[in-house]
């Protein structure tokens, strides 16, 4: 079947079978490999990405569900030499080592920064529930989404 | 001077991994390539009678199928263990030869017996399906408490022991036992712990039938050890025709360290399909196939006299191997444990006697801090508890059993030297960071609100950078221990930098950058790290035990001395005057004395452009060093963990941890920060959530993140971490190495703090809610 | 995951009738549950049909003391919800409590509570607060609907099309989460109707959710929170794993029921 999205801004098209993932379209026919898998059971949030403006696991959304939609990947936020501050952020404060699971970090708590709430260490611990790092502790996470929330108000 | 050095300098690889250009395993494919799916034993121990192929090999899509018995007539070789440890009756520990595909037996649940490659990745997983194995289920031993009663695993392998092993004075334990006035006894379990790097392991593996070389790309933390290992034991290429690479790497933790079944078979059928192979582990593959951690079972005696001294400490360990010995299975309970278990303290008499067992479960291997989480665990529990015996002030009773700092080098009765260290002064900038003083009425708000609080020490030592090659050598490893460092100065002046280590999130691009380009004065963006290619890096034997730094980062140093060297005596020559007569500052040659000046770049250039140079000396500006050192390094340092329980729930929250740790001299705060975060965040998922648990037929019980408990971020509270700085005495940096800490001090910490909040003497880690429940109701 | 016609229809007459004519046929809600199940080939059905295009199924209302959400709509639209917030606050604070933040972005109540997890939350509302499930050819109460693990009174083919919670006075939820998957080990919801009217409804514990009588009728003479203590309660048919045993899941539901009552008068 085909399915029609839009990728970080641009219209795409693909051939995909039924069951089909959302991130093995990304990964495969569209090359977007800054979105990554952790694990087969929907937890670790290795593969957020943004689904029509929601922070969404791509690897629990079938292709075939995103028809007409749009989606955000890292590789759209922002690009070296105009990081998007939540990605400045991330790399101000070292909020992450070996980088797997911070595509899906920064996607994941993008959302939380543009949630318009009032942001404290409570709630960004709170609101990253859905996101494993194994590297960091969160300690610098925690420090970068509430920076880059500082940043944005 | 090293003006690089101490500077927070933020990381040059984060640019690459915010913005999705990363570039790990996985996102490499190659043209043409096959995908490879396993079929796994669903059995804990059962004989193969059977693999009928004829299903999968006619599965759509399918395009090779292979099995163990393929592989043996190809003349694959069994995974080696690279650490021979011999029992106290002089034999050499029990091997149980582990084939990459099981050809006659299959020993733990998710065992791979055949590699399927399909065209697509469906394609494979729907030949896995289409094999038919019979097997014949046998009685499987999965539990270690009784595993050396139970059904024998292996033919000749007699009580499923591979060794007992011993190391310490026994008779001196003995007589200070006879003499004591106290004696705290403890028995426990360190528990399973699955290592989950969030990257599963995974491998693209090329056959060039021109060269007829094999190009592996796999998530290894040490490339040139597995090219060794797969090359000189499992006979899949010879050295110089097997290429590995390890790009940007997820996470390792120790779990990527070993040479695995998994790229072993991928990287044979891609030679023998003439076709890319590729693999990546699904994660509950990774549950049952990446090598496990901890799985210890202790007892513990310590022996006080009146004045609280230690007289003697007497361990006995029983320590899960699993089915095989994986890579390093045999050094981590051993040498890696047994010799760390002086601690900070001048404990006269030491003795630990270690039975290294078989089970049918997942091999066991190192996982961050290696054997010294469970040294230290022992350690800092019976410390703690023997304090709490006599009624004296834990920090106290350590205080006064602490090694001086004038008595380094200090030699323990497990046989290493410690070189240098100040305990006292960490524990204390640990309780003035921790607000110790302030505990007792944080305790009391806490009862306030129906909360019991509790705080607990760890006072941890670890053997680090590993080390020296012949010491190793002797006591049973099978490969050196040292580091290779090359520099490459190009023409223009910049400088590539290659390192036998290995970078998985530990920020080597930037910290080696900052050690060279500081030697050299020139800007960090001047200087490249290469790492993870054994095509591009001469040798080395990779990332693991905190050696990456006080090791690769010592030959570094080694290796820019020299050129720095060859520097003088080139620009010596250009500037006239004796090399010795010229200064090398801040990237600058300068003729002492004169005016006369040369920077680095200019040298550089001279060296290549060699019109008018010292008589005798080779062009080019280019050099390298294998390190070796002359002792491992001992970090060490204070945490303090403190607790509040839910009586009514048995929640443990860790409300406050504060690490204050001795690394030497510290070339990055932030990264080594960075990394006193992580451990400590996996300490505490060890003490309060972790647990990989088999049932007695040796299914994995907590074979998913549905039921492995990993540490979120609103399970940790933020952490106050400092360090304290005795640099290490033998190495040029000055460095220990910070990788493990956190992961080796915390849990005792956490558990000491939890027993201190509910008042009992011991809790089994992880201290889940029911646990803690049913001590309380126990209490 | 195995192969399967995917169907996205625009109706649900056509969504029914899709799924009546396939032979092995489920119907695709948020797929929080759903897909990873394929995932694991726990389940091979013939045909998904998906409800995402159903925009009728998704929202909430509230009118007549009633607040009815429709069968699509994601547990992060309830818990943002200000009706939902208004009018029972502690329905839109379990919908903010489900899964992870991602999840609560795509799961729906209706995929929730046609499920039937014995973990999940929503169960535990719509018990407490006597819903009604109404579905494409008619109205379920919530207490003849969990009829046990994973199994309702739905037909094969029944879609839900909304559900209505009947607005108490007051009302709270507890949840024990598990550490790992974040589902309830044990959930306690109480809603008070007034006029003595209490009613309790338990998650996490058993093979579904259900009600607890004896609590309710102890609440019934007076709303204390210490009858949580000493209602009886019998785990004998608790969900036994890991987390916790069934004895330590009958002390959670106390301790969550407790809680539950306590911040009601709190």
């Amino acid at each position: 079947m085909k399915v029609s999205i839009t990728v970080n801004g641009a219209p795409r098209e693909a051939e995909v079978a039924p069951n089909t993932l959302l991130v093995e379209l990304l990964r495969g026919s569209f090359g977007l490999t800054g979105t990554h898998v952790g694990c087969d059971t929907s937890q670790c949030g290795a593969c957020t990405v943004r689904l029509d403006g929601k922070a969404v696991k791509s690897c629990t959304v079938l292709a075939a569900q995103a028809e007409g939609c749009e989606v955000t990947t890292i590789e759209g936020l922002g690009a070296p030499g105009a990081l998007h501050p939540l990605q400045a952020a991330f790399q101000e404060t070292h909020a992450l080592q070996c980088g797997f699971c911070t595509p899906g970090m920064i996607m994941g708590a993008l959302d939380l920064i543009e949630s318009g709430e009032r942001l404290d260490e409570a709630s960004v611990r709170a609101g990253l529930d859905g996101n494993y790092c194994r590297c960091t502790g969160y300690h610098n996470i925690v420090r970068a989404v509430l920076l880059a929330a500082g940043a944005n108000a | 001077m090293n003006a690089m050095i101490g500077q927070p300098v933020r990381r040059r690889e984060d640019v690459r991994f915010i913005t999705g250009r990363g570039r790990y395993t996985d996102d490499i494919s190659l043209a043409g390539q096959g995908y490879a799916a396993f079929a796994r034993s669903p059995y804990a121990r059962a004989r193969i009678v059977s693999i009928d192929t004829t299903g999968a090999k006619t599965t759509p899509g399918v395009v090779g199928v292979f099995t163990g018995a393929d592989l043996t007539a190809a003349g694959i070789g069994a995974l080696p263990c690279g650490w021979l440890v011999k029992s106290t009756d002089g034999s050499d520990m029990k091997v149980a030869p582990r084939p990459p595909l099981a050809a006659t037996q299959v020993n733990f649940v998710g065992e791979p017996y055949a590699i399927v490659v399909g065209e697509t990745l469906a394609a494979a997983r729907a030949g896995v399906d289409a094999l038919e194995a019979d097997f014949e289920e046998l009685e499987a031993s999965a539990n270690l408490a009784s595993a050396m009663e139970g059904v024998q695993i292996h033919d000749g392998i007699e009580r499923n022991l591979s060794f007992h092993w011993a190391l310490g004075d026994a008779a001196a334990v003995d007589a200070a036992f006879a003499r004591a006035k106290h004696l705290t006894t403890l028995t426990f379990a360190n528990n399973r712990l699955i290592p989950n790097a969030i990257e599963p392991r995974a491998c693209v593996a090329a056959y060039d039938a021109a060269s007829d070389e094999i190009t592996l790309y796999t998530t290894s933390q040490n490339p040139h050890l597995e090219r060794l290992i797969l090359a000189a034991f499992v006979g899949l290429a010879p050295e110089h025709k097997l290429r590995v690479v390890s790009p940007d790497v997820g996470g390792g933790f120790g779990s990527k360290i070993f040479v695995y079944p998994e790229e072993t078979a991928a990287a044979w059928a891609a030679r023998a399909l003439n076709r890319p192979v590729k693999w990546t582990a699904e994660r509950s593959e990774s549950f049952l196939s990446d090598a496990h951690g901890r799985d210890h079972l202790t007892t513990a005696e310590l022996a006080l006299d009146d004045a609280g001294t230690f007289l003697g400490l007497r361990v006995r360990t029983r320590a899960n191997l699993g089915a095989y010995l994986s890579t390093f299975g045999s050094s981590v309970p051993t040498y890696l444990y047994g010799t760390l278990l002086a601690g900070q303290y001048c404990t006269p008499a030491i003795h630990v006697e270690v039975d290294g067992v078989y089970t049918n479960t997942a091999p066991v291997d190192a996982y961050r801090g290696a054997g010294r989480p469970e040294a230290t665990y022992v350690i800092e529990r019976i410390v703690e508890t023997a304090a709490r015996e006599l009624g004296v002030d834990p920090a106290e009773l350590r205080r006064r059993n602490f090694i001086q700092p004038d008595q380094f080098p200090y030699e323990t009765p497990v046989a290493l030297v410690y070189d240098t260290g100040d305990y006292q002064q960490s524990l204390e900038r640990a309780q003035k960071l921790a607000d110790v003083a302030g505990f007792p009425a944080r305790r009391a708000a806490a009862a306030a609100k129906g909360l019991r609080r509790g705080l607990g020490y760890s006072c941890y030592i670890e053997a680090c950078g590993l080390a020296p090659s012949q010491l190793a050598i002797s006591l049973g490893a099978g490969v050196g221990l040292y580091e290779s460092g090359e520099i490459r100065v190009n023409p223009t002046g910049s400088v590539t930098v290659f390192t036998g280590s290995h970078s998985h999130g530990q920020g080597h691009e930037t910290t080696f950058a900052q050690v060279v380009a500081g030697k050299f004065g020139i800007p960090i963006e001047q200087v490249e790290v290469v790492h993870g290619d054994t095509g591009r890096v001469e040798f080395g034997l990779g990332t693991y035990g905190s050696r990456s730094l006080a090791v690769g980062g010592s030959a570094l140093v080694k290796s820019a001395d020299k050129i720095i060297e060859k520097g003088r005596r080139i620009s010596g020559h250009l500037m006239e005057t004796a090399p010795d007569q010229v200064d090398f500052e801040d990237g600058v040659y300068k003729a002492r004395g004169t005016n006369r000046r040369m920077t680095f770049g200019e040298v550089a250039l001279a060296a290549y452009v060699p019109a008018n140079f010292p008589e005798g000396l080779e062009p080019g500006l280019s050099e390298k060093t294998f390190y070796d050192p002359k002792n491992f390094t001992y970090p060490a340092g204070a945490h303090i963990a403190e607790v509040e329980v839910d009586p009514e729930t048995g929640v443990v929250k860790v409300v406050a941890f504060t690490a204050v740790d001795d690394f030497g001299t510290v070339i990055n705060p932030m990264i080594v920060e960075g990394q006193v975060h992580g451990g400590v965040a996996q300490g505490i998922g060890q003490a309060l959530l972790e647990l990989g648990a088999y049932d007695e037929s040796g299914q994995l019980v907590t074979g998913s993140f549905m039921d492995y408990a990993m540490p979120r971020a609103d399970d940790l509270p933020s952490f106050s971490v400092d360090t304290t700085v005795t640099p290490c005495t033998h190495n040029p940096l000055g460095a220990k190495g910070c990788g493990e800490a956190g992961a080796i001090g915390a849990p005792a910490a956490v558990m000491n703090a939890v027993t201190d909040a509910l008042g009992v003497k011991d809790v089994a880690m992880p201290a889940s809610p029911e646990r803690v429940w049913r001590a309380l109701r126990g209490a | 995951m195995q192969d399967f016609a995917y169907h996205r229809p625009r109706s649900i007459a056509d969504a029914v009738s899709l799924r009546r004519s396939a032979a092995d046929g489920s119907y695709l809600a948020g797929g929080m549950t759903l897909i990873p199940t394929l995932k694991q080939r726990l389940a091979a059905p013939s045909d998904l049909v998906d409800l995402g295009a159903l925009g009728e199924l998704a929202g909430v209302r509230l009118e007549s003391g009633m607040m009815t959400i429709g069968a699509m709509t994601r547990h992060a639209v309830v818990a943002a919800s200000q009706d939902a917030r208004r009018a029972i606050p502690a329905l839109a604070a379990l919908a903010g409590q489900i899964g992870d933040a991602q999840v609560r972005n795509r799961g729906t109540i209706g995929g929730s509570v046609a499920n039937s997890d014995p973990a999940a939350d929503y169960p535990a509302a719509v018990i407490a607060l006597g819903a009604t499930i109404r579905t494409d050819r008619r109205e379920i109460a919530a207490d003849g609907y969990f009829r046990g693990l994973f199994e309702t009174a739905l037909e094969p083919g029944e879609l839900i099309r909304e559900i209505a919670f009947p607005v108490p006075a007051r009302a709270a939820y507890r949840k024990f989460r598990h550490p790992a998957s974040r589902y309830a080990v044990a959930g306690v919801f109480v809603a008070d109707f007034g006029g003595s009217r209490v009613r309790v409804g338990v998650t996490g514990a058993g093979p579904c959710a259900f009600r607890w009588s004896a609590l309710e009728h102890a609440l019934s003479s007076a709303l204390d929170p210490a009858a949580a203590n000493g209602a009886p309660l019998d785990h004998g048919r608790f969900n036994s794993d890991l987390a916790a045993s069934a004895e330590f899941r009958a002390q959670l539901v106390r301790v969550m029921a407790k809680r539950a009552l306590e911040s009601l008068s709190g």
